[in-house]
């Protein structure tokens, strides 16, 4: 399916959010916060060029499952450093092993639930992270954007997922179309919510 | 004659003129001549920006014509390039060749009125370019392209050189930046239109060695590309912030870079091909400002 220009224009949009992000949004923070928080932007700004250069057939490739899963667990990486220094160390022990989990999953042959399974747990876990910090009551209330942009990124994860199992939600067309305005939605939602909380 | 014909005929000339510049592949390589003077962070003076813009402009754009003059037997036996006017014979070859002629005097004229140590090393570019390149080398072996390389890479010196007065070590990290960030792109060129340049009987690098080595090449000179461009960032004193956005950039590059090796295709070989150039401009940009902001 060929893409709009306005898809095209609202990819290039989210990689200036997300270089915006990298260059300026992360300054002031801790040395893990930041590395976290540029691997999660930096893969949205890659993905985001990718999309634009070759189209929508980017995202066909069987990497994706394993690139978009960097994302939510790096951005709940960088906001456990920041915010539960009690659980710094878990979670990084949960983010390396969940990676490593579905890298594994996904590159051997199996046949049974299991790569799903482990996709849907790394995913839960990671994706509402958060969404219940930022609407735990505990942080700015402009910090509620990064549970809106971790809600939307669930949205997109789920139905990208589901359409590489064959059991798609909306129709590829659909997810194709809506997919380049919800990328720009969260990432906006992530920088607004960095910036104002 | 009255204005209206003349203005029909300007019209038209440049019409035909237009396509001999190139004018993406110069507008690129103008882009680094203007980031090799603006990465010296000094004080603007605006009419030597002007002046380094518009004979920089006028030299790339002459040894290009000169280019597309002597090339145009080939350009003609080549599907990709056979439109072209020189090549589909819409311009005469003495007029091209003239206009070549004055546009690099021009060009380089303008660079020397400006400064010598730039005047010398824009005429440098204009020689490897269609001297050394273009008439002694590009049809006897692949390897060209590597005196190509050092041409693409004399703009950003010269904006250097014009800024600071002298070579330095950031000068040419820059070159070799831009040196090895040529391949990148020709070299993927060559690839896509393997065919078109067996028929004019051009030898490129797969049809010397084969893709293979090809895209081991490209993927070497990607990563020194990256590193030169990092290591000149650095030197440069440009923010924690940018150094960053370039980590990711050149990181994108080398995973693109290694995809087309480790699988390649043909959508991989264009993905590297775009991905490639707006790594090129984004860098220039970043080293442009990125101790201003």
């Amino acid at each position: 399916m060929k893409m709009s220009p306005l898809g095209r224009i609202m990819l290039l949009l989210t990689v200036l959010l997300a270089a915006y992000q990298i260059a300026i949004g992360v300054d002031k923070m801790g040395a893990l916060p930041i590395f976290a928080y540029t691997v999660a932007f930096g893969v949205l700004l890659v993905a985001g060029l990718l999309l634009v250069i070759l189209g929508f057939e980017v995202l066909e490739s069987p990497a994706v499952v394993i690139i978009s899963t960097v994302i939510p667990l790096s951005l709940s990486l960088g906001l456990v450093w920041e915010h539960l220094s009690a659980y710094r160390l878990p979670y990084a022990i949960f983010a390396c092993l969940g990676f490593l989990a579905i890298v594994m999953t996904r590159l051997l042959p199996l046949k049974n639930r299991l790569p799903v399974a482990v996709l849907a747990v790394v995913h839960a876990v990671a994706g509402l992270l958060p969404v219940v910090w930022a609407f735990s009551g505990r942080t700015a209330s402009g910090f509620a954007l990064v549970g809106v942009g971790g809600a939307l990124i669930g949205v997109g994860g789920i139905l990208l997922v589901l359409l590489k199992a064959g059991k798609p939600l909306l129709s590829r067309q659909t997810i194709y179309q809506v997919f380049p305005g919800l990328l720009l939605m969260m990432t906006a939602a992530f920088v607004a919510g960095f910036k104002l909380g | 004659m009255n204005g209206k014909s003349v203005a029909s005929i300007v019209k038209t000339k440049l019409r035909l003129y237009w396509p001999l510049i190139k004018s993406l592949q110069t507008g690129l390589l103008l882009s680094t001549g203007i980031a090799g003077y603006l990465s010296v962070h000094a004080p603007v003076r605006l009419g030597q920006l002007l002046g380094l813009s518009a004979s920089l402009f006028l030299a790339i754009s002459g040894s290009t014509i000169l280019n597309m003059w002597y090339d145009r037997d080939i350009d003609a036996r080549m599907k990709r390039t056979h439109k072209r006017p020189a090549a589909a014979g819409m311009l005469g070859q003495r007029e091209v060749f003239r206009l070549g002629m004055v546009v690099s005097i021009l060009g380089v004229g303008g660079a020397v009125a400006l400064s010598a140590r730039y005047g010398l090393v824009v005429f440098a570019g204009l020689f490897f370019d269609v001297i050394v390149y273009t008439l002694w080398l590009k049809r006897r072996s692949c390897w060209s392209i590597v005196w190509g390389g050092v041409s693409g890479g004399m703009p950003i010196l010269a904006g250097r050189v014009l800024a600071m007065g002298r070579v330095d070590l950031v000068g040419l990290l820059l070159t070799l930046a831009i040196l090895f960030w040529i391949p990148t792109h020709t070299l993927t060129f060559s690839i896509k239109f393997d065919q078109d340049y067996r028929a004019a009987g051009v030898p490129t690098f797969p049809s010397t060695y084969g893709m293979a080595f090809t895209r081991t090449t490209i993927a070497v000179s990607t990563v020194l590309a990256a590193a030169a461009i990092g290591w000149a960032g650095v030197l440069i004193g440009i923010q924690a912030g940018f150094l960053r956005l370039l980590a990711v950039l050149a990181s994108g590059l080398l995973v693109i870079s290694f995809a087309s090796v480790t699988r390649p295709s043909d959508r991989a070989n264009f993905a590297l091909f775009r991905y490639a150039s707006f790594y090129m401009l984004a860098s220039m940009i970043l080293l442009s400002v990125g101790r201003l902001i």
